[in-house]
């Protein structure tokens, strides 16, 4: 059979109640009428032989670029650079796509006889990966043969013995990246593209920055001029990135990039109502969800926390392409698009969402209100290509308990930054002016980013940077089942209901507005017309 | 007529104690405090006037007193049976000369400046402390010719503010209050004094890092001090004015009174770290514990073994702590302060203070706007002022009275003393007894 596209459900009444995820947990919420819910489309079909398919991406590559075994001399400086711990979410079953990527090139580079061989996480300011998480993306075979010997790293953005800065491209744009990378006879970039704005020239030019070069594209101007991130023509964060790239390529960097793709298959089976319509749900689905949901409600956050935390995605490889970098991300993106696109007519006056329990930057961590904010605003609401799902001033409501928890060990400078700087503005504008630099050059964050797991100090900032172009969008954003002190701190407003958001909502766009659901995750892109 | 009498009683005490346990505030009605019909206090001899109250604030040492928690210490500079209430303001019932000298006519509304010193107590010649303008540091205070206490409102002799019978007050301490005051203005006087001391006292610097502990009355009425100090010329601005609240409406109004940030007290030493662009370790992960840097200068406006601690682990090497709340008996690790040779001072009361420029020309009825940026005006050559009259311009320009958020007649002091104790927790922050003739509550 084959699978079905994307699908614009319009809510009558014999709709069944609608799925909201509500962070570790999950409600149903019965929508008015006329509303309109936005499924994913279902999963592409998987390789059926990723090895092979990744064998003969290497062997042949698209755009400028000889076959991998080409250009792998006895001799040479080799570096492997990969997607780190924010990619793909959830974390994927073993073994990890960048595994079998790595995996292949590396019997590639034995082959050749290079035995300078360097592995570097893409981590640009995110934690380190733990010595789990790496063994879990790169499987034990990989790890074991080069962290012990410290040719596994990850990338340091505050190692000025590791940093080099190439120059400036034609708008003033910093570029200094990893040394080892840069300095390389060959860069191989393996990557995974969970949605259309992972991969490219953003995976060099921002996985191995620093903070002198990000800080050119992660700020409020670039953010609120792209709309969406998810539409490369449309957006100022792939216009920086690329002008970055092609200075690095013109610097004499060759990259080898391998770009990956993922069908939609999100959730392991005991969860799969997950990805189902309502409608569609059997009793099997119908029981896992009452029993599940029932057990949630009992169980302390902590707890749930791990649990979730514990699913691992069964996603599957839908495409694998290797060369030159634009050549390969034009397939890339066109996959990405083939498997997450659904056509939208028209934007609404609500916009509602159930938020997860995870984002790129909680994996094996607390979903913080700075990070829901993100999720939210940041990323779902920039899942459209054309214009927004919600119209200029329209309502924003999302679903997530947004308690006022925090990881101390992952995200210290968030604490300051939810505690120190949201009480005084939520304006990314004066935030970015006021505390950004501060931030940024704190002797602490960076001592705790280069030897714990935290994200480095400006961190937070991009988070918020990210909810820009929906902070000026909309004119409203209420959460409801939030935490009120805290959602109220992020500048929001909480709602113990959805009755009552919708309520709340009606003083913004009137008595009878229009309402569309994003029915996510798993992931989609709207092609809003 | 009224008064709240104070009386030694152990029993008392001991239930005050056990009934405080329960909360601040709460053992006012089983006490050794009580209302009774009470006789004014006769004048101890020249130089003394009595004085009706008007407003009668109640303060954090009240409060330690009347749970049965303050200091064994005190008990020789305190008479009994007294009459609480050193925040005081009143209405002259003679006519009287203050404490600069002034005529001031009966009827004339005064704010007490409480310590009563060697001037009071007819010691002469004074002591040290005294003849150099320091009558809160006076040396004498159980002798003279008015029994021990350290204040009106501690002395037998002298009566108190929680009374309608008035109280005897001394000329040296009398401060006329400005005009434009209201009588919640004029009540914030002596805390604001003490503010004022404090803030004086505490060495700090042009660029400085100043963290403010606590934001009651007297955390509040410090970070006002300093930011009008500064941004007047009279004490060096501060690169940053950090102060912890435990409440919402103190942390607002600790930016109101010019804090650079008001955040909750158990994130104070991040914000410190993080202005200070210090290291911390000791702890984990990224909770802060010891920082290698730390605040130049920490004013402690708690006064308790934790706040003490919580000081010394913010404050930098040879910075200084100042302990502005009362502390009691306290059990304080003290290996940080001797290694990181730490200067610990107490900022008590009040007296005459050298400030550069002296006293601000314009009358201190005059309002000003709050200062919220301290300016870096330059220090002009010091000049000794009463604490009291650079109050004033503190209370002027920042507008203090607003602190008073409940008043309650002397009849109500159960519901007063207990809405004290739980002032934060409740939504205020300065509670006083109106003891104004015919005044509806």
């Amino acid at each position: 059979m084959s699978r079905r596209p994307g699908f614009v459900l319009e809510v009558d009444s014999s709709t069944p109640p609608t799925l909201f995820w509500n962070g570790e947990g999950f409600t149903r919420e019965t929508l008015p009428e006329g509303s309109r819910v936005i499924y994913a489309p279902e999963p592409m079909k998987a390789l059926d032989d990723p090895y092979g398919a990744i064998r003969h991406a290497l062997l042949n590559p698209v755009g400028d670029r000889d076959p991998l075994p080409a250009l792998l001399v006895a001799g040479m400086k080799l570096t492997i650079c990969f997607d780190d711990i924010s990619l793909p979410l959830p974390p994927m079953e073993a073994p990890d796509i960048r595994q079998m990527v790595i995996e292949t090139v590396l019997d590639m580079a034995a082959d050749a006889g290079v035995d300078d061989v360097m592995l570097i996480a893409a981590l640009a300011l995110h934690r380190r990966m733990t010595e789990a998480e790496l063994r879990h993306a790169l499987g034990d075979r990989v790890y074991d043969a080069f962290a012990p010997h410290g040719l596994l790293t990850q990338h340091d953005a505050e190692d000025p013995d590791n940093l080099i800065h190439l120059g400036q491209t034609e708008s003033g744009e910093d570029i200094e990246i990893n040394k080892r990378a840069a300095t390389s006879d060959l860069l191989v970039y393996v990557n995974i593209n969970l949605v259309a704005m992972d991969g490219g020239h953003k995976s060099v030019a921002t996985g191995l920055a620093s903070y002198k070069s990000l800080r050119h594209h992660h700020n409020p101007q670039t953010m609120r001029h792209s709309r969406s991130f998810m539409d490369a023509p449309a957006s100022e964060l792939h216009s920086s990135n690329w002008r970055m790239g092609r200075f690095i390529a013109e610097a004499g960097v060759k990259i080898f990039q391998i770009e990956t793709t993922l069908n939609t298959d999100t959730f392991p089976s005991s969860f799969s109502f997950l990805q189902k319509r309502e409608w569609e749900w059997n009793l099997r689905d119908r029981a896992t969800y009452a029993a599940t949901s029932r057990s949630l409600k009992g169980v302390p956050p902590r707890l749930a926390r791990q649990i979730f935390h514990s699913i691992e995605s069964p996603h599957a490889m839908t495409s694998v392409q290797a060369g030159e970098v634009e050549a390969v991300h034009a397939i890339t993106t066109e996959n990405v698009w083939k498997q997450q696109g659904v056509d939208v007519q028209g934007q609404s006056d609500i916009l509602t969402m159930g938020l997860p329990y995870i984002c790129p930057y909680n994996v094996n961590s607390i979903m913080n209100p700075i990070l829901v904010a993100c999720l939210g605003l940041g990323y779902f609401f920039n899942l459209y290509r054309g214009k927004p799902l919600v119209r200029e001033g329209g309502v924003l409501i999302l679903r997530h308990p947004t308690r006022p928890e925090f990881h101390p060990g992952h995200h210290p400078s968030y604490i300051d930054f939810y505690e120190q700087v949201l009480t005084q503005t939520v304006d990314p504008i004066a935030i970015h002016k006021q505390f950004e630099e501060s931030f940024a050059t704190d002797p602490w964050y960076i001592h705790l980013y280069r030897t714990g797991h935290a994200y480095h100090g400006v961190h937070p900032f991009y988070m918020w940077y990210w909810c820009a172009h929906a902070l000026e969008h909309l004119g409203r954003v209420i959460i409801i089942g939030g935490d009120a002190k805290a959602v109220r701190r992020l500048g929001f407003s909480p709602a113990s209901s959805l009755n009552d958001a919708l309520e709340m909502a009606s003083d913004v766009v009137g008595p009878s507005p229009t309402l569309t659901h994003l029915h996510a995750p798993p992931l989609m892109m709207a092609d809003v017309h | 007529m009224s008064t709240l009498l104070f009386e030694r009683s152990l029993p008392r005490f001991a239930a005050a104690r056990i009934a405080s346990s329960l909360g601040s505030g709460r053992g006012a009605g089983v006490g050794p405090l009580r209302l009774v019909e009470h006789d004014p206090p006769s004048l101890p001899g020249a130089g003394w006037v009595h004085v009706d109250p008007l407003l009668a604030g109640i303060c954090g040492s009240d409060l330690s007193t009347l749970d049965g928690r303050s200091s064994r210490y005190f008990e020789d500079i305190v008479s009994f049976p007294f009459v609480p209430g050193h925040e005081v303001v009143g209405l002259l019932s003679a006519d009287a000369v203050g404490a600069d000298g002034s005529v001031l006519a009966a009827g004339t509304r005064v704010v007490l400046q409480p310590v009563l010193g060697c001037a009071a107590r007819g010691i002469d010649p004074p002591c040290a402390a005294c003849q150099s303008g320091h009558v809160g540091n006076c040396g004498f205070l159980a002798f003279g010719h008015i029994r021990p206490g350290l204040q009106t409102g501690f002395c037998a002799d002298t009566g108190g503010g929680w009374s309608t019978t008035g109280l005897v007050a001394h000329s040296s301490q009398l401060f006329a209050v400005p005009e434009g005051f209201s009588d919640a203005d004029a009540v914030t006087t002596e805390p604001v004094a003490c503010a004022v001391h404090a803030v004086l006292g505490a060495g700090i610097r042009d660029g400085d890092v100043v963290a403010v502990l606590g934001a009651g009355t007297l955390g509040l009425t410090v970070t006002a001090a300093l930011a009008h100090l500064a941004a007047s010329g009279r004490c060096p601005p501060p690169r940053a004015l950090l102060v912890g609240a435990k409440y919402t409406h103190q942390q607002r109004l600790a930016r109101e009174f010019g804090a650079t940030e008001a955040l909750p007290a158990d994130q104070l030493a991040r914000a410190v770290r993080r202005h200070t662009h210090s290291l911390s370790f000791g702890g984990t992960t990224g909770e802060t514990a010891t920082l290698s840097g730390g605040a130049d200068v920490v004013i402690d406006c708690v006064g308790s073994a934790a706040s003490i601690g919580q000081s010394l682990s913010m404050v930098r090497p040879r910075g200084t702590v100042a302990l502005v709340g009362m502390p009691g008996k306290v059990t304080i690790d003290l290996a940080p302060l001797w290694h990181r040779e730490v200067r610990l001072c107490g900022a008590y009361a009040y007296g005459t203070e050298a400030v550069p420029g002296g006293a601000a020309s314009p009358a201190p009825g005059a309002r000003k706007k709050t200062v919220t940026k301290p300016a870096a005006k330059p220090l002009a050559k010091a000049a000794k002022v009463p604490t009291f009259t650079l109050a004033f311009e503190v209370v002027a320009a920042a507008s203090t009275g607003r602190l008073v958020s409940a008043t309650y007649p002397l009849e109500r002091f159960e519901e007063a003393v207990a809405h004290a104790g739980a002032a934060g927790r409740r939504g205020a922050v300065k509670i006083a007894f109106d003891i104004r003739k015919g005044h509806t509550r």
